[in-house]
């Protein structure tokens, strides 16, 4: 043990309270919790979330483009409503504004939903947890100058699945469920994480998703479909497209935006619907962790064979609870603890990662200024094992450019986290940047809405075949 | 959380020998199911069938929360049409489900667990990753 690479936990040590106090909050530390007002749980939650409404509403440190994606929808309906339906009302039918209505309200609800509901994250292990788990580790492990791999092998439905330790939450990370970099937390179900809801997606909110692209994507070719009636209208009788334009400067406008957006839009609804039919995550599919690349015969075991119980079971399993219990009151006695842990973990965490290979691929992951696009994937990418770094590297650098064709726009979490300086440049050069991205890797979302498998298919396996090339050196 | 800080108050001479966990038991899937095996901590302590017992139930409380039935479909798809907002009014099948598994938690502690100076910690205060099991070093009990 001593020459391992890692440290024991003592959760002694870890349950003396320290005196820095917590980084959000003007509070006073945890050690001393004043009686008359008793903190609740999401105050010290040691996750990069913020909230609001006392805890009822979570979101991601960083939003993202969140405020973007409502400025359209809002702006695009807006003028749609404003420009569009009265001419249309009176010329063809007023079922219209309502179709126009509901959509919208369904397109704002589900993304709100999306936005500011709890992805499934999982609490961190306690420190007893922590200190069990690594007993059970040291007992079971090799006495080899190598610190024992933080993998355990578990048999689902005849599948063989590995689980990895996550050195940040300190317990073995259940079966799909991986470690978001942006948000620090592990969440269940990673799907990914959406700069343009500005939230992870995971099993909580997955349908929340679903719904919202779906709607969105009706909801554009609505307005497109309107917006052409519209001005084919406008500019009959010899009157030209130009003076329909000049009657109706809204509608370009519109246009523009509908134009640009609903191809990827529909291609992303698509590429769910396809997930959601094979009951697989968008990490999943990335990786392909079951698309049998290695030669073996792998299949999803998570699948239930049938598209319309897999389809079921995604979107209409009953909800499962938020985990981590935001508006909870901290007893008395375990907030001192819980402060001391949450300040401790991440000391502990980042000394026990002196395991060479995650903090040499961290190294690189920051230099090659990618870090969003691989560090989502990578904490369950690359191995807990202490390989050495060569052999990882080069599997690490070929995973950006598969990384590009993530049906939810990877590409501009790059381009919002490299420069902070200009965050509105980057946004709006963000949106021209997704239709590229989308477009240039994956000519699956040009064509028109293909959901099987053959055209995303092989595409995914041949990313999914560098992506997940360091994934058998465990 | 009520039950289990009014049990360690009423016990403060109690000190915490230790703390079993019984990790979950992902065999079938994602579903929440814990591992039955009898830890060999409490062998001094309770009597397997009896342990074996409890951990059964909680299994079976917790597929019938997660299980996919016709009325589970009909509550999705019900809730997709008004956009999921019944969410904010409607207690879950999941939530109800849960509140049965914290009574039988808690009776399971008063009748069989606390005279043996034992605890167990309902698993959603763990993130339902864990079944802790604390145990008390109570030298008021001979066993």
């Amino acid at each position: 043990m001593k020459n391992c690479e890692y440290q024991q936990i003592d959760p002694q040590a870890l349950s003396t309270p320290t005196p820095t106090p917590p980084p959000h909050q003007g509070d006073e530390p945890e050690k001393k919790t004043e009686p008359k007002r008793p903190k609740r749980k999401w105050e010290v939650f040691p996750g990069k979330n913020r909230f609001y409404c006392d805890g009822r509403i979570i979101v991601a440190r960083q939003s993202g483009v969140l405020p973007l994606t409502v400025g359209l929808i809002l702006v695009t309906s807006g003028l749609f409503f404003i420009f569009d339906c009265p001419f249309l009302v009176k010329h063809l039918t007023s079922c219209i504004p309502v179709i126009g209505g509901v959509l919208f309200v369904f397109v704002i609800i589900t993304l709100l939903q999306t936005s500011f509901t709890d992805p499934g994250i999982l609490p961190r292990a306690t420190p007893d947890e922590a200190a069990d788990i690594e007993k059970q580790i040291d007992n079971t492990g090799n006495t080899s100058y190598r610190p024992p791999p933080r993998t355990k092998e578990v048999l689902i439905n005849q599948q063989v699945v590995k689980l990895k330790y996550c050195f940040t939450c300190k317990m073995f990370r259940p079966p799909r469920t991986s470690h978001c970099s942006l948000c620090d937390n592990c969440v269940e179900r990673f799907d990914h994480h959406c700069p343009w809801v500005g939230n992870c997606v995971g099993k909580r909110n997955y349908r929340f998703f679903y719904t919202f692209i779906v709607s969105l994507s009706f909801l554009t070719a609505f307005i497109f479909g309107c917006v052409t009636t519209h001005l084919a209208l406008r500019a009959q009788g010899g009157k030209g497209l130009v003076f329909a334009l000049q009657e109706s400067p809204g509608s370009a406008v519109e246009l523009v935006i509908c134009f640009f957006s609903v191809w990827s839009i529909l291609g992303l609804s698509g590429f769910h619907t396809y997930l959601v039919a094979s009951n697989l995550t968008t990490n999943e599919d990335i990786k392909g962790s079951w698309s049998g690349k290695s030669g073996e015969d792998v299949t999803n075991p998570y699948s239930h064979k049938n598209i319309f119980i897999n389809c079921c079971s995604v979107l209409c399993a009953p909800m499962p609870p938020s985990l981590i219990d935001r508006r909870g009151f901290l007893p008395a006695d375990e907030s001192a603890q819980t402060g001391g842990t949450d300040i401790e973990l991440p000391t502990l965490a980042t000394k026990s990662e002196i395991n060479v290979c995650t903090q040499g691929t961290k190294g690189l992951l920051e230099s090659a200024a990618l870090p969003p696009l691989l560090s989502t994937s990578c904490p369950q990418g690359k191995p807990q094992t202490a390989h050495p770094c060569p052999d990882i590297s080069p599997a690490v650098n070929s995973d950006p450019s598969p990384e590009l064709s993530t049906g939810c726009g990877a590409h501009h979490r790059a381009s919002s986290h490299r420069d902070a300086s200009p965050p509105r440049h980057t946004k709006t050069r963000s949106k021209k940047c997704k239709r590229a991205a989308l477009h240039i890797p994956n000519p699956a979302f040009d064509a028109p809405v293909s959901p099987t498998s053959p055209d995303t298919g092989p595409g995914s396996k041949g990313r999914g075949h560098k992506g997940a090339s360091f994934a058998p050196l465990h | 959380m009520a039950e289990t800080h009014s049990l360690q108050d009423m016990r403060p001479q109690a000190a915490v020998a230790a703390k079993v966990f019984i990790q979950r038991d992902y065999t079938n899937g994602t579903v929440c199911q814990f591992q039955t095996k009898f830890p060999s901590e409490l062998e001094t302590r309770i009597d397997k069938q009896q342990f074996e017992e409890t951990v059964r139930m909680l299994n079976n409380l917790y597929a019938e929360a997660e299980k996919l039935g016709s009325q589970s479909y009909i509550e999705g798809c019900l809730a997709c049409l008004t956009a999921y907002t019944v969410f904010l009014c409607m207690e879950t099948h999941y939530e109800k489900m849960l509140k049965k598994i914290a009574k039988y938690i808690q009776e399971q502690n008063d009748k069989i667990y606390a005279p043996r100076g034992l605890l167990l910690t309902d698993p959603i205060e763990r993130g339902l990753r864990v079944i802790e099991v604390t145990i008390f070093e109570d030298r008021s009990l001979t066993r």
